[in-house]
């Protein structure tokens, strides 16, 4: 069943909201594709809810614009914007059944009521709950609560779906079954749907494309893949995935490790210092049998720690030169981890293509 | 096992252990509420005087009162005052505490302070003071007047109830509404006041008790034929002892109780 959703493109400019002295947003432009699902990712403070409170019209910015489909909507009380939200903690009505909690947003509508009684069940079949919509809030659970808080989110057909951290109160093993759901629906619905998190793995996961925010700014805009693979700066890099830093040397065109020559760019900027970004998983622990080659880059190092995660394990490798690499290993009974101890004299290599170079 | 020897909670501390707390429990009730009390068995009298124990019990005090035109029109002031005061102090209280509540504001903290006032300084000074303020608006000794200075006395009560109710209470909820297209006021009417509407019942008994019971400025400000039950039975007493005072007193109690035990049970629904 194909809702007849149509989604709305969102585009925001030069957002500015300033709390005393401290920017909450700055300078913000940032636009959203119709149907697109875009993730605002950032730590705590860093601006990602003001900016998802002003779309809202939650908030009244100081200064820019936001517009829907090229409608102005800075001035438009949040009861007219037609937008979906989804708190964190569920925000249902406690003196409402779900059938009326899921039913308010379309009897402020005045619609009549057998339209009502079949878009909540819809809605209700959408989200899994159809038996439930006798019962009272306090007899779900927090997964139900979710699903409810959705479905009341969506079921009037709004042309924009916001969502302000809605995983984070679940046990983990639910938030990632719910990741998948939300992904899903979102498929389903097609609606533009902006969701706010500062967990990465939940972005990473959920995204069409994710905007990094830090301190009031967008650091980054981009796909999971390109935001993972090539971060743009240490915030970006440190913030996702687990990631080694390196100070590199330049000489020329050229940026080197120690010995190694990393890269050549003739493009970098001169007065900005370069750093490298490691990954742990593009690492791997060369055999005896293994020969150097000028495609990847070599480090040799002794194992100062080791970590048993279940599914991976995690070296950490300090290196000749001082520095300190994590490295990301197999645990299959036949790979290395189970024949490491620390204390080994190792050799780690990757491919030059999985370098990361950003200025430091 | 015998009840002495019990636990009297998830402690391990046995009834027995406990008995002198029951004890203290027990002195202090019967201090606080047995001279209250005691007017009961003391409106029963016959006698011409106020007595305890009353030697021949008959209820001619109660008829006393009920054919007293003097007391009846008193009760009649007492009970319209008490309710004028208790529709305007209701939703002025509750409006000051949502908007405390909603704001967030620094200054919010001395607003609140500024309305709690009548609470923290002696009624005597607020009753002087009214005085003399209506005596030059020409409000002395009228309804309306006294109704004005018990909804001062009564804000600050809603205030306390309300605030508290709120607390617990989730704003998101009106957020959520307003996205899902309430405007602001839909939101608060169909959300927010059907949580706390309870509290809202409790907060308007509270506020017609503060005016029904309250006597300092009803002596002050009302008089003639708008006196207050509490102005006329301070004057009474003053100038002739009668147990109809105390016939009138049970009937307060009564009334008092019934209100707060009403209270209680709502309390219990929020």
């Amino acid at each position: 069943m194909k809702q007849n959703i149509t989604s709305l493109e969102i585009s925001i400019k030069d957002l500015t909201k300033r709390y005393g002295k401290i920017y909450a947003l700055d300078t913000v432009s940032l636009d959203i594709k119709a149907g697109e699902f875009l993730t605002l990712l950032g730590p705590s403070g860093s601006g990602k809810t003001t900016l998802l409170m002003a779309i809202a019209g939650f908030n009244r910015p100081d200064s820019g614009s936001i517009k829907f489909a090229n409608q102005e909507m800075i001035l438009t009380p949040p009861h007219k914007r037609e937008v979906g939200m989804v708190f964190q903690n569920y925000a249902l009505f406690p003196h409402m059944s779900v059938f009326e909690n899921i039913g308010f947003p379309l009897k402020l509508r005045k619609a009549p009521n057998d339209q009502i009684k079949e878009k909540v069940h819809d809605a209700l079949k959408t989200v899994q709950l159809s038996d439930y919509a006798n019962r009272k809030i306090d007899q779900l659970s927090g997964g139900q609560r979710q699903r409810v808080a959705l479905a009341r989110a969506f079921v009037f057909g709004p042309r924009i779906l916001l969502m302000d951290e809605p995983l984070s109160a679940l046990d983990k093993k639910l938030r990632e079954q719910m990741q998948i759901e939300l992904k899903q629906l979102h498929r389903k619905l097609g609606v533009t749907t902006v969701y706010v998190t500062h967990d990465q793995r939940e972005a990473l996961t959920m995204s069409d494309r994710i905007a990094v925010i830090n301190e009031g700014k967008i650091e980054q805009l981009g796909t999971p893949k390109e935001i993972y693979n090539s971060p743009n700066s240490s915030f970006v890099a440190d913030f996702i995935g687990e990631s080694s830093f390196l100070q590199l040397n330049r000489k020329g065109d050229d940026l080197y490790f120690s010995s190694e020559k990393i890269i050549t760019n003739k493009k970098l900027n001169k007065n900005k210092e370069w750093a490298m970004v490691i990954r742990p998983e593009r690492l791997s622990i060369v055999n005896k049998s293994y020969r150097k080659n000028s495609s990847n880059i070599h480090f040799s190092g002794e194992i100062s720690e080791l970590v048993f995660q279940g599914e991976t394990a995690l070296a950490l490798v300090k290196l000749m030169e001082g520095n300190f690499l994590s490295v990301r290993l197999s645990t299959k009974s036949s790979d290395d981890f189970n024949n490491l101890k620390t204390g080994n004299k190792i050799q780690l290599c990757m491919n030059r293509k999985d370098v990361i170079i950003i200025p430091h | 096992m015998n009840w002495l020897s019990k636990q009297a909670s998830d402690t391990q501390i046995t009834h027995g252990q406990r008995m002198w707390l029951y004890f203290l429990a027990a002195v202090i009730m019967f201090l606080l509420v047995f001279p209250t009390l005691i007017v009961i068995p003391m409106s029963f009298s016959d006698s011409q005087y106020l007595e305890f124990p009353p030697e021949k019990w008959s209820i001619r005090w109660y008829e006393e009162y009920w054919e007293t035109p003097r007391w009846i029109n008193a009760t009649i002031t007492s009970l319209q005052v008490a309710f004028f005061t208790m529709l305007l102090a209701t939703p002025i209280g509750t409006m000051a505490a949502y908007g405390l509540f909603v704001s967030g504001s620094k200054l919010g903290r001395y607003v609140f302070f500024l309305l709690m006032t009548p609470m923290i300084i002696p009624v005597i000074l607020i009753a002087i003071g009214t005085f003399y303020v209506f005596g030059k608006v020409g409000v002395v000794n009228s309804i309306p007047g006294l109704v004005l200075a018990h909804t001062v006395l009564a804000v600050p009560i809603v205030m306390i109830i309300m605030t508290s109710a709120l607390r617990t209470y989730d704003l998101n909820q009106e957020l959520v509404a307003r996205s899902l297209g309430a405007s602001r006021i839909r939101a608060f009417f169909s959300i927010t006041l059907p949580q706390i509407k309870f509290s809202i019942i409790i907060s308007a008994l509270f506020a017609f008790l503060t005016s029904f019971d309250e006597v300092i400025i009803s002596i002050f400000l009302s008089g003639g034929g708008n006196s207050t039950l509490t102005k006329q039975m301070f004057n009474a007493l003053r100038d002739y002892i009668d147990p109809t005072i105390a016939a009138i007193s049970t009937l307060m109690i009564i009334l008092s109780t019934t209100l707060m035990l009403g209270a209680q049970y709502l309390g219990k629904q929020d």
